[in-house]
């Protein structure tokens, strides 16, 4: 088994159906209950993202800040996110994970000491918002040096060339973002636009696993299930985010919407 | 690290956008923003070699700025200080009232050239928020001004500007409501809207082109001094160079021409404020806003809060240019308390008719410091970088009065 991520991505694709792939922000709402909404989720999600909190996202919008900033106010550390994925991946029931964040907490704890760390834990893969093509060639060397995959990333913006470029040096996961936007707003192109755009990266690489994220909601999830996978973030950020307000538990209503997620996705 | 002579400071970066070997600067943004970014540079660089945009941009320093700011020796404050001679650039002089005047105005002109009809940036002080508006408004372009709910109380004069000038002032009530969370959320909007909307940054700081484009704009300032030291000692003389630094855009213009003199010719040395001095104090490296720099950090990695009295140097990192020019050993770096810089105020204003605003009075504190120690030989130029109408009710609060 090369990678686990390639094994989820095979045999959501015999299901006839994408992988659902969830972001939530490690520690969200506290150390706790981010672990327990992970695994009430994983049954229903094929790979799931942790994001690593940072004070000055630059390209992150309401809801994931308001995560951040729950998970911070928490008392959240690069260490104690080790320890939760080491406990996570312990279960049976776990499913490949992604840490994703901002280079600067990589970069204030080591390069190579965070990609060991993670490898110890057994992180899966790693994004890192500001770390575009192509100064990360030599991080995602080390990540490959470590078999973790470094999941580059695609906007709307980048000219075809420069897509022709990633997709050569990128691992077997490509991330494509759905719209010019941070992350969180609501979708401001149509879905047909996006799966547009999704035929021209699968065209250029057909072997690649790529998945779409950013403004993916209940509502539009149906419309892009062609894509090999889908990430849904704030739509989970923003449920947990209601139920605090509500005084509800943020663990049960963010199961069932991961559910209802799965359900039309199929 | 060695700096290069005879290339201007701000082009001494490797391919990637790094200076210092990589240990500063680089483009550390969101993939979706990279491809507008690439275009603004090749248009910078284009436009920097088109006479027909120099002629431009001086015709709008000299028209609409209003041209060369004045320069002038101080002989009440040399004299009570009793030693070096004080001279003053007096930036402040300018139309917009501070050195944010200049990249304020090539940012909308560049953003005209672009064809983009929108432009947006942060403001701290609402110094460079007040010239952008005022430049989005006179270029016939829609501004929106990024600025924390703590300065927009702080610095009311100006948010009153920007609103009279037709800017929509964006409020910011996360994180410490300061500078820094003004650009974050800048940035946030540029990510979001970058195929229609141009990105002004408030200081020399940011991804490559940002502070590119920034330095080059305000170095109009070291033209003129020189220039104007020449005019009045028919040479250059043995100089102390005193700027303050917030994110170190004013510095950098003031510096510019003087990079490659000696450093036992010409002196530079920026002043931070106390509690907001990654140069200062040797802070440690980080990524911020793009690029790397020094930049207060808690243990986590985490961007630090900072505290200053004054809003433009309530920021806790520093352009990635200063870092090339600490590490070089080029420049000296020191910092001021808020009281230092308020007393610095008192002095200034009762000596001279002067009235800095809160940014300037920490370098005329660092003047205050050294000048009794140095003999009448040696000349000190002071950037009065911008005008104290702003601070006037903090001044009010801290120090009992405004003088007229
Ligand atoms: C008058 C003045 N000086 C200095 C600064 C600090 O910024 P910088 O170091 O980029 O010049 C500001 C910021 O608003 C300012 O208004």
């Amino acid at each position: 088994m090369k990678n686990s991520i390639d094994n989820i991505f095979k045999e959501a694709k015999n299901q006839n159906r994408p992988a659902l792939i969830s972001y939530t922000v490690c520690g969200d709402n506290n150390k706790e209950n981010s672990l327990n909404i992970l695994n009430s989720i994983s049954e229903n999600i094929d790979i799931a993202e942790w994001g690593i909190a940072h004070n000055c996202p630059t390209a992150d919008g309401k809801e994931i800040q308001n995560s951040s900033y729950r998970a911070l106010t928490n008392g959240i550390k690069l260490k104690n996110i080790f320890q939760m994925v080491k406990k996570y991946k312990k279960n049976k029931f776990s499913k490949p994970i992604i840490l994703m964040g901002y280079y600067q907490m990589i970069f204030n704890y080591g390069e190579v000491k965070f990609i060991k760390k993670c490898k110890e834990v057994g992180v899966d893969g790693l994004i890192v918002v500001d770390l575009s093509y192509p100064d990360n060639k030599n991080f995602a060397r080390l990540c490959k040096k470590n078999s973790i995959c470094f999941v580059q990333l695609i906007a709307p913006t980048t000219s075809k060339q420069r897509m022709k470029e990633i997709l050569k040096v990128s691992d077997s996961m490509v991330y494509m973002i759905s719209m010019i936007s941070t992350t969180g707003s609501a979708l401001k192109v149509t879905t047909r636009k996006i799966m547009e755009n999704y035929k021209i990266v699968k065209k250029i690489s057909p072997y690649k696993n790529v998945v779409i994220g950013f403004g993916i909601t209940e509502k539009t999830i149906g419309k892009l299930k062609s894509a090999d996978g889908l990430v849904v973030g704030s739509a989970i950020c923003k449920e947990i985010t209601r139920s605090l307000n509500n005084r509800q538990n943020p663990v049960t209503n963010v199961s069932r919407l991961v559910k209802n997620l799965k359900k039309k996705t199929i | 690290m060695k700096l290069k002579k005879g290339v201007n400071i701000i082009d001494q970066h490797d391919k990637f956008g790094f200076y210092c070997n990589g240990k500063f600067g680089g483009n550390f943004v969101a993939e979706t923003a990279r491809k507008p970014i690439e275009d603004l540079s090749k248009l910078f660089e284009k436009l920097r070699k088109s006479k027909k945009f120099l002629k431009k941009r001086d015709f709008y320093f000299k028209h609409y700025l209003g041209g060369e700011t004045p320069f002038f020796k101080l002989n009440n404050l040399t004299k009570y200080l009793g030693g070096a001679q004080i001279w003053c650039k007096d930036v402040s002089a300018i139309n917009g009232d501070a050195h944010k005047a200049y990249h304020a105005t090539v940012n909308a002109l560049i953003c005209k050239e672009s064809g983009k009809k929108f432009i947006a940036g942060d403001t701290g002080a609402g110094m460079f928020g007040k010239n952008l508006a005022l430049a989005a408004k006179e270029m016939k372009l829609s501004a929106k001004i990024f600025m924390g709910t703590k300065d927009i109380s702080r610095q009311a004069p100006n948010v009153k500007f920007m609103r009279e000038a037709g800017a929509e002032v964006v409020p910011v009530d996360s994180g410490s409501k300061t500078l820094v969370d003004a650009v974050s959320e800048c940035m946030r909007h540029y990510v979001s809207n970058c195929d229609t909307t141009h990105l002004a940054v408030g200081s020399a700081i940011g991804a490559n082109i940002f502070l590119k484009i920034c330095a080059w704009s305000t170095s109009q300032i070291s033209r003129e001094l020189k220039r104007q030291l020449i005019r009045e000692f028919g040479e250059i003389p043995k100089l102390k160079l005193i700027n303050v630094i917030g994110g170190g855009s004013s510095a950098l213009g003031f510096w510019n021409e003087f990079i490659d003199y000696d450093k036992k010719h010409v002196e530079l040395i920026g002043v931070e404020a106390k509690y907001a001095a990654p140069l200062a104090t040797n802070a440690k490296v980080a990524i911020l806003h793009g690029a790397a720099q020094y930049c207060l950090v808690d243990k986590e990695g985490q961007i630090a809060e900072t505290h200053s009295l004054s809003a433009g140097l309530d920021y806790p990192g520093s352009s990635p240019l200063h870092g090339l020019l600490k590490d070089t050993k080029r420049a000296r770096y020191t910092l001021a308390s808020d009281k230092e810089a308020l007393n610095a105020f008192k002095l200034v204003s009762k000596l001279e008719n002067l009235r800095p605003s809160l940014e300037p009075a920490h370098a005329w504190s660092e003047c205050i410091r050294i000048a009794p120690k140095l003999n009448k030989t040696d000349v000190i130029v002071v950037n009065n970088c911008g005008k104290g109408y702003k601070d006037k009710k903090i001044y009010i609060e801290n120090i009992g009065y405004y003088p007229k």
